[in-house]
This record gives C-alpha cells, structure tokens and sequence, in this order.
C-alpha cells in the first residue's frame, strides 16, 4: 500500500489513472442508479459491446478509437431504445443481435488493421494505466453533460423510469427522455470502458448502485453512495493490482463483485436484526 | 351544465375483437358519473380512450373542446392497478409530486409551491403523516390514497378513478367515496365499478357498459338492466351508509 502511495506521487501515469477513477465514477454513480432501477443492464450491456464496432473502424482508419467509441455508443443507444419502444416483443433478440455483430465489426476491423494486436486487448478489458491528457479531458466533458442533463431534467427522467403511464398522461414526451436517456448511458459506457474495457463494463455500472440499492430509498441518496461506492471500488483496486502487477480492470470489477456482496449480506443481516428487535 | 368530455360514435377493438361499440356519452362539468358493467365489458378501455392512451377505430372524442392528448392535462387519473414496481426507491411525497409534471417549471428540481401542494394533497387524502415513508411500506389503502393524492396534486378539472376501491376493505372504501363527494364540488369526477349498488349512493348518473352503452340514467337501476347487463340476475346488495 505505502509503495502504491509512493508510486502515486512520482508517476504521472498513476495520478491519471486515479483521475480517471474519480470522473468515471461521478457517471457512473448518476447512470448506473437508472441502469439499476429501470432495470436496462440488458440493453446497456448491448450498447457496450456495440461500441467495439466504432473502437474497430477508427482504428482501422487511424482516428481516435475514442471518439469512434462515442459515435458507435450514440448510434447503439438511439437505435436500442427505438427497439424498446416501437418492437418491444422482439427486444431481446434485436439487443443480442447489436452486441454481437457490434462486436463481431469491430473484431474483422481490427484484424484488417496493420500494426500490434495487443491493442484489443485494451479495448475488452481496459487499460488504465495508459488514461491520457486528451483521455482525461473528454472524461470530464462527459461528466459535465451527463451532470447537466440530468440536473435539467431530474423530474422528467424520474417520471420516465419509474410510471411510464403516468408520465406520458402529465404531457412527458416519454420517447425523447427514453433515448436520452439511453444516450447517456451510452456516454457513460464510453467512460467506463477507459477503465475496465467494454467485456466487463456492465458490472462496473451495475454494482455500485445495486449497493447503494440496498440501503437507500432514494434516487438522489442513490446517485450519491453509488458514486462513492464506484470511486472506492476503482481506487481500493487500483492500489490492489498495482504492486503483484495484476490486470487493473479485473482486479477492480473483483472488488466491486465483493463489495456487492457484502452489501446483499449486511444488508440481509440488518433486516434480520430489526426484525428480532421488533419481536423483543 | 358545459360539456367536458364528449364521445361521438366510438368503437375500438384490439385485434379485431371489438370491446366497445358506437358509445354515444356526453359528460358535463360538475357530474359525478359512474360506470358500471361486467369484466372485459370495456370500461378501463372507455378511460383509456377518453386519456388519449388508446386511439378509437371510428368516432371522436374531444377533452375540454380538444383532442384528448391536449386536454388530458386538466385529466387527473388514478389507475386501477400502479403501472410501477413496488420496490422502486421512492418515498410517498416525490410520487405525488409527479401530478406536478405539466404545471410546474420543466427544469431542475420541485418548486417549495409544488411541495406544498402535494403535502396538502397529501392531507386531503388523510396520509399526509408518513409522506416520507418508502412506498413498499405502504398498505393497499394507503396506496390508492396517495394514488388519488398524486391526481389531485395537477389541480385538475376532472378526476378519472378505474375501480378506486377494488383492492381496499368497506370501511376505507367508504371514506374515499365521501373524499370523492367532497371534490365534486368544483370537479367533475368519473369512477368506474363493478359495485352497481354502492356507487349508487354517491353518484348522480350511471353508465353501464357492455361493448355498447346500455343506459345511462339518473334514476335508481332496476333489477331488468342488471340483467341485460350482466346476462344474469344479479342479487343487489344493499350497502348501508
């Protein structure tokens, strides 16, 4: 732990990966609630591995794989929530259909790109340690509109995720909040996968709320310990990873898999317990 | 007496099997209407079409002069089964305050104005005391309550109830209907029923629905059109109050 500390104040690379732990943790903790409550780890996940498709092209035709990432999710998240709300018999088939040829672009892609192919790697299970400046700035930028976004329409996404019905009858144009909606989980897909890459970014933006889940009743109180659940669970695995040189992204979806179950059981045991107080 | 809702000529059916047929119904302002039929005879889809969620085959209904998608804003709905999962993380105040969505400004957070019209919402239905419970703490009462609370909180014109009290005992149930009286005061209230001899108390003009629109009348229900209604005699059971 004291070599991590140490290491964290000499190289840049690591001081990097702790500010990308904390911006992505600020999305994730926000979307991740909504993921959890409306219950869209599903399609979310379909988003994800669409992704790689953009991730492919750009590299193939040398553009940032980042921005390929953006446009990829974007074009997923749009699509995805017209399948939700105009062929919802067919939903599970259509979302399975874009998580795997999404991918399956993205694999023929990269395997047409010249060049080291250690870099798909990178993609499936994320690289931290090489978070860049220009990384690290289009983070923030994403943080901001997901931030902004749901400050401006807090009421309008509340109504959407939790009464559809009721929302659409107060004149809630249901359609528009939905994609929006998916859109930022797309953005949010795209930050994450910075960390732990696109296989395993799902439980990245799962747990953390499902944590909080257990012992809020809030969406607001939600967003708030989720983030700080997400925040600890990247950094407490980053420092865990860092010294036997374990895969960053893995060590900290672990992490974040044993914190989930902690908070099942305590918060099982914290039932329990009121329960034998109330009978004495 | 204005109209406020008329229905001219409607049908709708769902894939071809017809559920209601050329109603013929005008609603006016300040009426406290109750309709009545068997299951499946088409009342929830009657509500349905007058909310503008389902659109007639043939035939026009208008709200307040428009469209029922337009003038839906000045509907208040209480549904007869929550359209959310009770495990939602949401306490009994935030859900009334989304009766608030169309009235209050679209962005950012309630206004202090939008919270003390839902706590006094709140009173008005008697639960204004565990407003910050979660709601799969609450009980079937309670919860049609705060359903009730949630439509009046938009300060609506007219109030659409689908079976009110379906889920809750006699005693509650008595207690919403004299609620319900208390508002038709300066609202137009429809509720609808599978109870024929308990809402007779409380409303003045009866629908009853099977597919068409058998009678709607001022006058007490004789024991011929509970039988045309429900293809049986039905023994009327009488409430008393």
């Amino acid at each position: 732990m004291t070599e991590f500390l140490s290491a964290l104040a000499n190289y840049t690379f690591l001081q990097h990966a702790l500010l990308a732990c904390i911006l992505s943790s600020i999305g994730c903790g926000i979307i991740g609630t909504y993921v959890v409550v409306k219950r869209i780890g599903f399609l979310a996940g379909g988003i994800a591995h669409t992704v790689l498709a953009g991730m492919g092209i750009a590299y193939f035709m040398e553009g940032s794989p980042l921005l390929g990432a953006v446009i990829a999710a974007l074009f997923a998240a749009v699509f995805i929530s017209f399948i939700k709300l105009r062929w919802k018999q067919q939903e599970d088939i259509l979302v399975a259909a874009f998580w795997s040829v999404g991918m399956a672009i993205g694999i023929l892609f990269i395997s047409r790109t010249p060049g080291y192919s250690v870099d798909l790697m990178s993609f499936l299970f994320g690289n931290i340690l090489l978070v860049s400046k220009s990384d690290l700035i289009l983070m923030m930028m994403l943080d901001i509109i997901t931030v902004g976004i749901v400050f401006l329409f807090y009421k309008q996404f509340m109504a959407a995720v939790f009464d559809e019905e009721f929302a659409r009858l107060r004149g809630i144009r249901i359609e528009i909040y939905y994609t929006l909606l998916m859109c930022m989980v797309a953005l949010t897909v795209v930050l994450l996968i910075q960390i732990v890459g696109l296989i395993l970014v799902i439980a990245l933006l799962i747990f953390p709320a499902a944590c909080a889940a257990q012992f809020f009743h809030s969406i607001f109180k939600m967003m708030l310990a989720a983030t700080a659940i997400c925040l600890l669970a990247t950094m407490s695995g980053l420092a865990i990873a860092y010294q036997p040189d374990l895969p960053a992204g893995a060590t900290i979806i672990v992490t974040a898999g044993v914190f989930y179950a902690v908070a099942i059981a305590s918060s099982r045991l914290l039932k329990q317990l009121q329960k034998k107080s109330v009978a004495n | 007496m204005n109209p406020i809702i008329e229905i001219d000529n409607v049908s709708f059916s769902y894939s071809h099997i017809p559920v209601v047929r050329d109603i013929n119904l005008v609603i006016h302002e300040g009426e406290f209407l109750g309709v009545i039929g068997p299951n499946a005879g088409g009342k929830s889809t009657l509500l349905k079409l007058i909310l503008g969620l389902l659109r007639p085959d043939a035939g026009k209904i208008t709200v307040l002069g428009k469209s029922p998608d337009k003038g839906r804003s000045r509907i208040g709905y209480v549904p007869q089964y929550p359209a959310f999962s009770r495990d939602f993380p949401i306490n009994v105040r935030d859900v009334v305050l989304l009766g608030r969505l169309g009235e209050t400004r679209w962005y950012g957070g309630y206004t202090q104005e939008d919270r003390d019209i839902a706590m006094n919402a709140l009173k008005a239905v008697e639960i204004d005391s565990i407003w910050n419970q979660s709601i799969d703490s609450l009980s079937g009462g309670q919860l049609q309550r705060m359903l009730i609370a949630r439509a009046l909180a938009s300060k609506p014109d007219i109030l659409i109830l689908d079976e009110p009290t379906a889920n809750i005992d006699v005693r509650a149930e008595e207690d919403i209907f004299a609620l319900l009286k208390q508002y038709n005061d300066h609202m137009t209230i429809i509720v609808v029923s599978h109870d024929i001899g308990f809402i007779s108390g409380y409303v003045n003009r009866v629908a009853c629905l099977n597919q068409t629109l058998l009678c709607h009348t001022t006058s007490e229900i004789s024991g011929k059109t509970i039988e045309e209604l429900y293809g049986a005699p039905v023994r009327m059971i009488q409430h008393i109050h």
